[in-house]
């Protein structure tokens, strides 16, 4: 069985302390170019590996990341 | 007939506290009020009212513990004595800041350090003036005997829980020490879940659908809002100003000479009123029995018939200033005092009050 | 399958637990105690023990705990937390009491409190932060900090003869009868993230059990204090801070031998 995942930040209060991107076991993550209003650079999802594992979410120390994830 | 037992006053603490329903009692020994803990696991009240008794591993500890209890609405107390209020005044400055409701007792001995074990009133400004850190003041009752002590801790929770604030009460050596016939008033069960809830609605007792959480604190961090608080806490200690002096007085209608005296020094300065009558000095006593609230108001009156007045205490002169702010220069204001846990006899000050106001 | 298709609520896996406040969390970018405030809301949700829960917060970073989960909280003076936990346990038995002190707050100004609470087998939780520095005053010396750990109170670093040794509290708690379970943690990664979460549930399970007092240690990183990125400071902590401070269980009262 596999899973196709994704996840949505919130992009305002993420603070791109990239706690995420190094838990993340398909590399699906980076910091954004862009900022947010706080001048953060904010996590955002990259390419289609993720599997919806939910690493990312539950090391997140702001509680910003929601995770999907479908059974293909 | 109520029920009159001979207790010390210390064990009177003790007995009413079972007696009017308190939830906790935290504390550690110190002389010379340990009988308060002592008749407290005595009596065992968890068997009998559900009352909660612990000794703690200091005083720090046990006004944090009231603390803690308080957050929950609780009626929760502490007791010791000079050096143990000095260690729970920061606790007593948090309980002000977060408008908690509690009883400490402190049955004074003289000071400062460690002192002495012998019975002293010179905790007077580290009560009545706040004690700890920040502008707060605690309701401070005074009482004199062992009846005062029975009936002051009923007294002391209702004005905690009015104005949401630490009440002390403020014994010496002599009051928490002296047996005396104490009258049982009827019993006052401990509050339901129900009556907390109205009476606490503040309270930490768990978040509900119908409310938002609860959060006892004393920490604001910006000005605007430490400020903003500061100005209501000050109008709490107004309205109480207002509303709670209280004070006896002791054949004042016709004094030309007023003893201004509390706790155990009101009821010898009682005595030196008697004997100078005798001799044909008209004095007077005035006693307060709250300290703060002071009865100014009163003094400010009286010092407009007496010709002056004099301040009783066993300690260094430490009321004397309240009277004498009362008092505003309106008439002489002297002041006799025993320090080192000695006290005064009533002849000792009936000769201090002729040298006072050069009678013979 | 458009990523739209899998955003659907219906394939929400994890999100934010209600028992957490919208309130943006005031600690710096990649700090611990946003992801261990998180675990405890978790638990507090998954158990459904929302009413039930009275948190006491220290004084410290995490001073303002109680602006972020959606539980009655009480605010203890320094050190004082296990002081107002006894009170509360004692008087309210039904209710789950727990603690949240860092190592300024718990090992140093509040030994005594935590030491006697330990000693007469409060049935409360402790979560103890450890990451070896006082973060809310600047970064000075904690009881934790390492031998050699620059702060800005051992510039030079912690030196045993000038500062003393680093305390190491949970062994010593462990030895005393009325301690029930004490734990040593980490948040750094996904799997010790889950595994300090079922330590903080057993934690709270064990504190209605009247068994006596449960301690979950979580070894923990300040990436301002150590002055170091946040994915610097967790591997910095698996260096230096894991070999000091090992994590795992370090008493379980009810564990089958």
């Amino acid at each position: 069985m596999a899973f196709k995942g994704a996840i949505e930040v919130d992009t305002q209060k993420c603070k791109g302390c990239s706690v995420c991107i190094e838990n993340c076991p398909t590399k699906s993550i980076q910091l954004s170019k862009m900022v947010n209003s706080k001048g953060y650079h904010y996590a955002e999802m990259i390419g289609d590996a993720c599997i919806g594992c939910t690493n990312c979410a539950i090391v997140c120390p702001d509680s910003v990341i929601t995770v999907y994830r479908v059974k293909i | 007939m109520a029920e009159k037992i001979l207790m010390k006053g210390n064990e009177a603490i003790a007995v009413s506290a079972i007696r009017n329903g308190v939830d906790g009692y935290f504390g550690y020994p110190i002389t010379p009020q340990s009988e308060v803990m002592e008749t407290l696991m005595k009596e065992k009240p968890w068997e009998t009212t559900g009352m909660v008794v612990l000794q703690a591993e200091s005083e720090t500890s046990s006004i944090n513990m009231v603390y803690g209890g308080a957050c929950t609405g609780k009626k929760v107390m502490t007791s010791s004595s000079s050096p143990g209020i000095s260690l729970m005044c920061e606790g007593i400055s948090y309980l002000a800041g977060a408008e908690l409701p509690c009883l400490v007792v402190n049955v004074m001995r003289g000071g400062p350090g460690l002192g002495t074990i012998q019975p002293s009133q010179s905790d007077y400004n580290q009560c009545v003036k706040g004690g700890g850190h920040g502008d707060y003041n605690a309701i401070v009752l005074a009482p004199a005997s062992a009846q005062d002590m029975y009936d002051f801790v009923d007294w002391g929770f209702e004005l905690a829980f009015k104005y949401r604030t630490p009440v002390i009460l403020l014994a010496d050596g002599i009051v928490g020490q002296m047996m005396e016939k104490v009258e049982l008033r009827e019993m006052k069960p401990r509050r339901t879940k129900e009556e907390l809830l109205a009476a606490a609605p503040w309270a930490t007792t768990g978040k509900t659908a119908d409310r938002p959480y609860n959060v006892i604190t004393s920490l604001a961090l910006e000005s605007d809002v430490q400020e903003k608080f500061n100005q209501k806490l000050q109008a709490k200690y107004k309205e109480i100003v207002e509303k709670e002096a209280t004070h006896t007085e002791y054949m004042t209608e016709d004094a030309e000479y007023l003893f201004v005296a509390f706790g155990c020094s009101a009821r010898i300065c009682e005595a030196v009123v008697d004997d100078l009558r005798e001799q044909g000095i008209k004095a007077g006593l005035l006693r307060p029995v709250t300290l703060f609230p002071f009865a100014t108001k009163r003094l400010a009156e009286l010092s407009k018939q007496v010709k002056s007045m004099m301040s009783i205490e066993l300690n260094a002169g430490q009321m004397v200033e309240d009277v004498r702010l009362a008092v505003n220069g309106a008439c002489p204001v002297g002041f006799y005092g025993r320090q080192g846990g000695n006290i005064y006899t009533p002849d000792e000050i009936a000769d201090a009050f002729k040298k006072f106001n050069n009678l013979k | 399958m458009t990523l739209e298709d899998i955003k659907k609520p219906k394939n929400i896996v994890y999100k934010k637990t209600p028992l957490l406040t919208d309130t943006v969390m005031h600690y710096c970018p990649g700090c611990s105690h946003g992801t261990v405030h998180k675990l405890v809301a978790e638990v507090i949700e998954e158990m459904g023990i929302q009413e039930d829960t009275i948190a006491i917060s220290p004084v410290g970073c995490s001073v303002f705990a109680y602006n972020y989960l959606n539980v009655d909280w009480e605010q203890a003076a320094h050190g004082r937390a296990p002081a107002l936990a006894t009170a509360t346990k004692r008087l309210n038995p039904e209710k789950y009491v727990f603690t949240y002190q860092g190592d300024g707050d718990l090992a140093s100004i509040g030994t005594a409190e935590i030491i006697h609470a330990c000693s007469r087998g409060e049935n409360i939780v402790v979560i103890f932060i450890n990451n070896g520095i006082y973060g809310m005053t600047g970064g000075q010396m904690a009881p934790t900090t390492l031998l050699g750990m620059k702060t800005a109170t051992t510039p030079y670093g912690r030196d045993a003869k000038l500062n003393g040794f680093p305390l190491v509290l949970a062994p010593m708690i462990a030895q005393l009868d009325g301690t029930a379970y004490i734990t040593r943690q980490a948040v750094h990664t996904a799997p010790a993230a889950r595994k300090a979460k079922a330590a903080i549930r057993k934690a709270f399970e064990y504190s209605q059990k009247g068994i006596g007092l449960s301690f979950v240690e979580i070894v923990a990183t300040c990436n301002s204090g150590w002055k170091m990125s946040p994915t610097a400071a967790n591997k910095w902590m698996v260096e230096n801070m894991f070999p000091k401070y090992p994590l795992g269980d370090i008493k379980d009262v009810l564990k089958q031998e």
